[in-house]
């Protein structure tokens, strides 16, 4: 079997290659909900109707589209130039660390110092957490060549242990009686609500509008070009003058950065304390989403919309027919897979030899 | 009395999208033959030797082999048919060993456990036959380009090739190791081996064959006996027309001239006793070298002698250990960024993995080295349409054939690549070009257009550092030449002052180099 | 002092090899993978898949070997399908395994969740026993996974090393065309030694399942596969090494766990322990990563035809 370029690399066949993706994991969705003896049309309307069949479920889609589009935006900006940043569940938890750090402590009412400077100083805590945690793995690959994929995985497993560990201790909520949470961050740090008694708050809005700006850096930036020079040839980058390590470094700093910031959002904005459960995978799922969204920034928003569409749709289906709510993660993984081999076949087509 | 025709091609033809590399070309060869594939890089030599040893398959035409049908596509099938291909670039794995890498494929992939030492008597044996010195148990890294050319051999000879493919044999050698390539060859066809030999180069090909046969632009053009061939009548049918070389005679005179008047004022470019730390195993030990303004200075020398890195150390990728370097009398900038801005033009030996980014745009890539400073970028915003109409002036100056400028830079056909690199690195007008195999795998055209402008360059004052293993390049082009051996420079001549024979005798070490 | 003490006792040994079995599977099974020039990072998706299966199939009745086959065999239906995603399709290997890893877990989660929908405790089944019928000390407190395990290493090295099939496999990871102008196919090559690797990560699975604990539980791997990817660095690819590292790994493992239990958990916080294999690995790599030997055609897609 031999893969052959096409000769003429049509706009359409990179088009269609969601399409076809999102048929082949409709495909293979439908097969496993039947091997489980589950009524198929009524386990994908719930699907579809629990994710974006009414304003609740708008708002609940949404309200989980927020730290997606962050990690998505954080694993983007970082495999864009080929720094696999797969260290984004860290980088979240210890952005929200940071930020309950500044904006939490001290019996719950924060430092005192106005909200108008309290509030910046923890978005900008979060932000330097997940950038430092990120630097780590980014300097051991620059100064001595060890693969970023095992070491910003491996600190995955060590930041949730440093969470557990403050939890345990110095951050521990004296009022949760006995269950690991954090201190409550001051309500008037808190991000504001788009609407009453739903969750969706402006950390929605400041994602998307981050994704533009990152789109912006991506396309009209000297280092937005750097970045992409560095992904796509670090020997001829580096040949003409491009500064390689140093770009590296500012993106792992960028990409962590905004990691930490999907999880100043979700403390800030949805749970206003730290959990050890707080998020379900975020990280490993801003992944699949940038691949989906092919690193594309707007793209992002997009995906994070859809995938967290088919995570809150799973769950209301499970409380309903009880198919596992693990269905949401195998589509995920599919639509990954398939993602990945449709876009292939966009550029290259498939011989018998 | 067996059948003396040993290998028939009938009506081979092979396609890559829109490009015929090989056009219904029928081809025998006899027993104790030496078939000389002449052709310029791209007339589709390699291809259809590829398509013979089963790397490709034909979309058209057969293949006999001593009488029986050859099954396409299958290296597998043509080494049990009895034909061993020397690759231009080799095949070795360089962390194993020699036996390593010739036992493998040798035996049943099922079998429990591999006869070693069986293996190693019968290689020993065979190299003693056919004259070839070989340690079975070194490991490839270690070896000389010249050595793993022999592995590359006996590799065919162990599976028991009786046709031999050589593809550019000569490309990697001196001339002396050439020599000595050139006796085994002898040796095998003695012993009753066929022998293909893909070349380019005019003189080889009239010492070496017996029958020669010519490819242009995929096409078989013309095949004749060597006896009576003369080198001009093969360039022409190589070439389909008469080709003039750039006078490299007007710039001697100019040259000499010049360089008379250069020697005393100080040198552009002026390395003293530089040494550094080992790059890949070579180091540069002790070199001293003074290019002077309109001058061209040329390293001769074999593959992997550390030319790379004395390319590296004037690209600003490798520091000095001790010594100076010094550029225009200040020290020699030590990063590329900073060679840019200062002056220094670089054109790398890898076009396509270093001189170019592939998946950026063409504009972008005329633009790689100063895509920071204005009017490209300002406030660190790109201003694309700036850098555009640069590219767009570059295209045309330097004769870039392109469909898009906005298409991918990995579109590009090697020579028009090339091109725009140099067009990039001369529109800065630079005081020192560093040019490292500039004319590898081009097209006479290209080469012819690659060494005009070169020549230009110099003639407005540019100081030149060729760095090239083609001798002919070499001399075409050189003032001074200066030959590279095992890290160490040896004084440089000039051109006038080089055989061919002291100029082999010094790339294989034989000459005192300071 | 105590440390002595711990180390001369048999139980700290019995501990070592238990903790050690499935990284020795583990970390063998990505060197054959990495050997061949594919990076496998559907290693901790590939035993979640391994004990799964394995448990499902004992749960449902088979023997305890079967189940291992059964989980041999579902780690190597990934591997195929992983070897069809780098090798054949030539798609990022990082990508592809990470992938993987998503598609194993949350199949086998799915999986174990429509099949045991409302448990509190997981449903539990008979494990390997101890072999104690075995004279040796320590190996005695072991179940015969972990003598396979012991065996696997130097089974492995005598084929890299010393079979012309192990020479292929060594070739393929070191120059692709090499193999080719020899005539042999690397795709097949390469999807065989994945495969091969991608068996022994279930089985290193299965070990989670039915010998160590008697139950499947989510988190069961926690990040052991990950952990073995670094192992692999850390042996150089070396059968003998990988076989040393993992057990050194497993020592240190096995100490910090009855040194937490020795300082009382009053002194310093329990996650500090767990955090220590995750932290050894990460300073493994680092010091091991100047000097490596890496397979020179690892990570690099072959195309047949393009040379």
């Amino acid at each position: 079997m031999q893969l052959i370029p096409h000769a003429q690399p049509s706009r359409w066949r990179m088009v269609l290659a969601p399409l076809w993706a999102l048929m082949a994991t409709l495909l293979l969705s439908v097969v496993l909900i039947w091997w489980i003896n589950a009524p198929i049309l009524r386990a994908f309307s719930l699907l579809l109707v629990g994710g974006f069949g009414s304003l609740f479920a708008w708002s609940e889609t949404l309200t989980r589209a927020t730290p997606l589009i962050m990690t998505g935006l954080a694993a983007a900006i970082a495999f864009r130039a080929k720094l696999y940043n797969i260290g984004a569940e860290g980088q979240l938890y210890l952005g929200a660390l940071a930020a309950v750090a500044i904006g939490g402590m001290h019996g719950g009412a924060g430092w005192p110092l106005p909200v108008w400077l309290s509030f910046p100083m923890m978005m900008l805590a979060a932000a330097l957490a997940g950038a430092l945690l990120l630097l780590i793995p980014a300097l051991l690959k620059t100064r001595f060549g060890v693969d970023e994929v095992v070491t910003t995985l491996l600190l995955n497993f060590i930041a949730l242990l440093l969470v557990s560990m403050l939890l345990d201790g110095p951050m521990k909520d004296p009022l949760s009686m006995g269950w690991p949470q954090s201190v409550v961050l001051n309500p008037d740090l808190e991000l504001s609500r788009f609407f009453e008694k739903m969750r969706i708050h402006t950390g929605l809005a400041m994602a998307v509008l981050l994704a533009l700006l990152i789109g912006f850096v991506n396309r009209w930036t000297v280092f937005g070009f750097e970045m992409r020079a560095v992904g796509a040839n670090p020997e001829a980058a580096r040949f003409a003058g491009i500064p390689v390590e140093r770009v590296m470094l500012k993106t792992a700093l960028l990409s962590g950065a905004v990691a930490g910031l999907a999880g100043a959002f979700e403390v800030a904005g949805r749970t206003s304390y730290i959990t050890l459960d707080m998020s379900p995978g975020y990280g490993y799922t801003g992944i699949v989403i940038a691949m989906l969204a092919a690193l594309n920034p707007v793209g992002v928003v997009f995906a994070a919309i859809f995938i967290a569409g088919v995570l809150v749709g799973a769950d209301s289906m499970s409380r309903a027919i009880g198919v596992p709510t693990y269905l949401a993660d195998v589509i995920v993984a599919i639509s990954l897979v398939s993602m990945l081999i449709s876009v292939m076949l966009a550029e290259y087509k498939l011989l018998w030899k | 009395m067996s059948n003396p025709t040993v290998l028939k091609l009938h009506a081979i033809t092979k396609r890559f999208g829109s490009l015929v590399a090989n056009n219904a070309i029928s081809l025998t060869l006899q027993r104790g033959e030496v078939l000389a594939l002449l052709g310029e890089n791209g007339a589709g030599k390699s291809t259809l030797m590829s398509i013979l040893f089963g790397h490709y398959l034909a979309d058209a035409g057969n293949i006999e082999v001593f009488g029986a049908s050859l099954p396409l596509g299958r290296p597998r099938a043509a080494l049990a048919a009895g034909i061993g291909m020397v690759h231009q670039h080799f095949t070795l794995a360089e962390n194993l060993t020699v036996l390593d890498n010739i036992l493998l494929g040798s035996e049943s992939m099922w079998a429990l456990s591999s006869k070693r030492r069986a293996a190693k008597a019968k290689l020993l044996e065979l190299a003693n036959r056919f004259g070839l010195v070989v340690r079975p148990e070194a490991r490839i890294g270690s070896l000389s380009v010249g050595e793993k050319q022999r592995v590359e051999i006996l590799k065919a000879l162990y599976r028991g090739a009786r046709i031999l493919i050589l593809d550019e044999p000569t490309a990697v050698l001196t001339p002396q190791e050439s020599e000595e390539l050139f006796a085994t060859l002898r040796h095998m066809v003695n012993d009753g081996l066929s022998i293909i030999f893909i070349s380019h180069r005019l003189d080889e090909v009239l010492r070496v064959s017996d029958r020669i046969a010519v490819l242009r632009r995929g096409e078989l053009v013309a095949q004749l006996p060597v006896l009576g061939a003369n080198k001009a009548q093969l360039a022409e049918l190589m070439v389909g027309r008469k080709v003039v070389m750039p006078s490299a005679r007007a710039h001697m005179d100019t040259g000499s001239k010049l360089s008379v008047a250069g020697t005393q004022k100080s040198p552009v470019l002026n390395l003293n006793a530089v040494h550094t730390a080992p790059q890949h195993g070579l180091a540069l030990r002790g070199v001293s070298l003074q290019v002077a303004a309109s001058e061209i200075v040329a390293i001769a020398g074999v593959s992997g002698n550390g030319q790379n890195v004395l390319a590296d150390l004037l690209s600003g990728l490798v520091a000095t250990e001790s010594g100076t370097a010094r550029f225009n009398g200040e020290p020699l900038p030590t990063t590329p960024g900073r060679m840019v801005r200062s002056g220094i033009g670089r054109v790398p030996e890898d076009r396509h993995a270093v001189g170019t980014i592939g998946d950026l745009t063409v504009w972008e890539n005329a633009t790689l080295e100063t895509y920071r400073s204005p009017p490209f970028a300002k406030y660190g915003l790109r201003r694309p349409r700036q850098a555009i109409l640069h590219a767009e002036k570059i295209v045309r100056e330097f004769d870039v054939r392109l469909t898009d400028i906005r298409a991918a830079a990995h579109t590009l056909s090697g020579g028009n690549m090339q091109k725009l690199i140099l067009g990039r690195v001369l529109s800065n007008a630079p005081r020192l070009i560093v040019v490292n195999q500039p004319t590898w795998g081009l097209d006479i055209g290209a080469v012819a257009y690659v060494h005009q402008r070169l020549l230009e360059a110099c003639a407005t004052g540019a100081a030149i550092l060729l760095i090239s293993e083609d001798l002919e390049e070499v001399f075409a082009l050189a003032d001074r030449i200066a030959v590279m051996h095992a890290g160490r420079l040896s004084h440089a001549r000039p051109a006038c002052e080089w055989s061919l024979t002291s100029i082999g005798l010094a790339m294989a070490g034989g000459e005192p180099c300071n | 002092m105590e440390l002595l003490g711990i180390l001369s006792g048999e139980v700290f040994w019995i501990a070592v090899l238990h903790i050690g079995t499935p990284l020795i599977f583990g970390t063998l099974g990505v060197l054959l993978c990495e050997r061949s020039g594919v990076l496998n990072l559907g290693i901790e998706g590939i035993m979640v898949v391994g004990a799964f299966a394995g448990w499902f199939a004992v749960y449902q009745g088979a023997g305890l070997w079967l189940g291992v086959a059964v989980a041999a065999l579902a780690g190597a239906a990934f591997g195929l399908l992983h070897a069809f995603l780098t090798v054949w399709l030539a798609l990022s290997q990082h990508v592809a395994g990470l992938g993987i890893t998503l598609l194993a877990t949350s199949l086998s989660y799915f999986a174990y969740r429509s099949g045991f929908p409302t448990v509190s405790m997981p449903p539990t089944i008979q494990p390997f026993a101890e072999m104690s019928w075995l004279g040796i000390p320590v190996l005695r407190g072991q179940t015969p996974l972990t003598l396979l395990a012991l065996m696997l290493a130097p089974v492995i090295a005598y084929a890299l090393y010393r079979t012309p099939l192990g020479l292929a496999v060594r070739m393929a990871g070191e120059n692709p065309a090499a193999v080719e102008a020899q005539g042999l196919s690397v795709h097949g090559i390469r999807t065989g030694a994945v495969v091969a690797g991608s068996a022994l990560m279930g089985v290193a699975g299965a070990f989670l399942t039915l010998s160590a604990f008697n139950a499947f539980f989510f988190n069961i791997v926690n990040g052991r596969g990950w952990i073995c990817v670094a192992l692999v660095v850390f042996a150089s690819w070396r059968p003998g090494k990988a076989l040393a590292g993992a057990l050194l790994f497993a020592i240190f493992e096995a100490l910090q766990l009855r040194l937490q239990l020795l300082s009382g958990g009053t002194l310093l916080p329990y996650q500090l322990f767990l955090m220590l294999p995750y932290v050894l690995s990460i300073i493994a790599l680092v010091m091991v990563a100047r000097g490596a030997a890496y397979p020179q055609a690892l990570m690099k897609p072959y195309r047949k035809g393009e040379r």
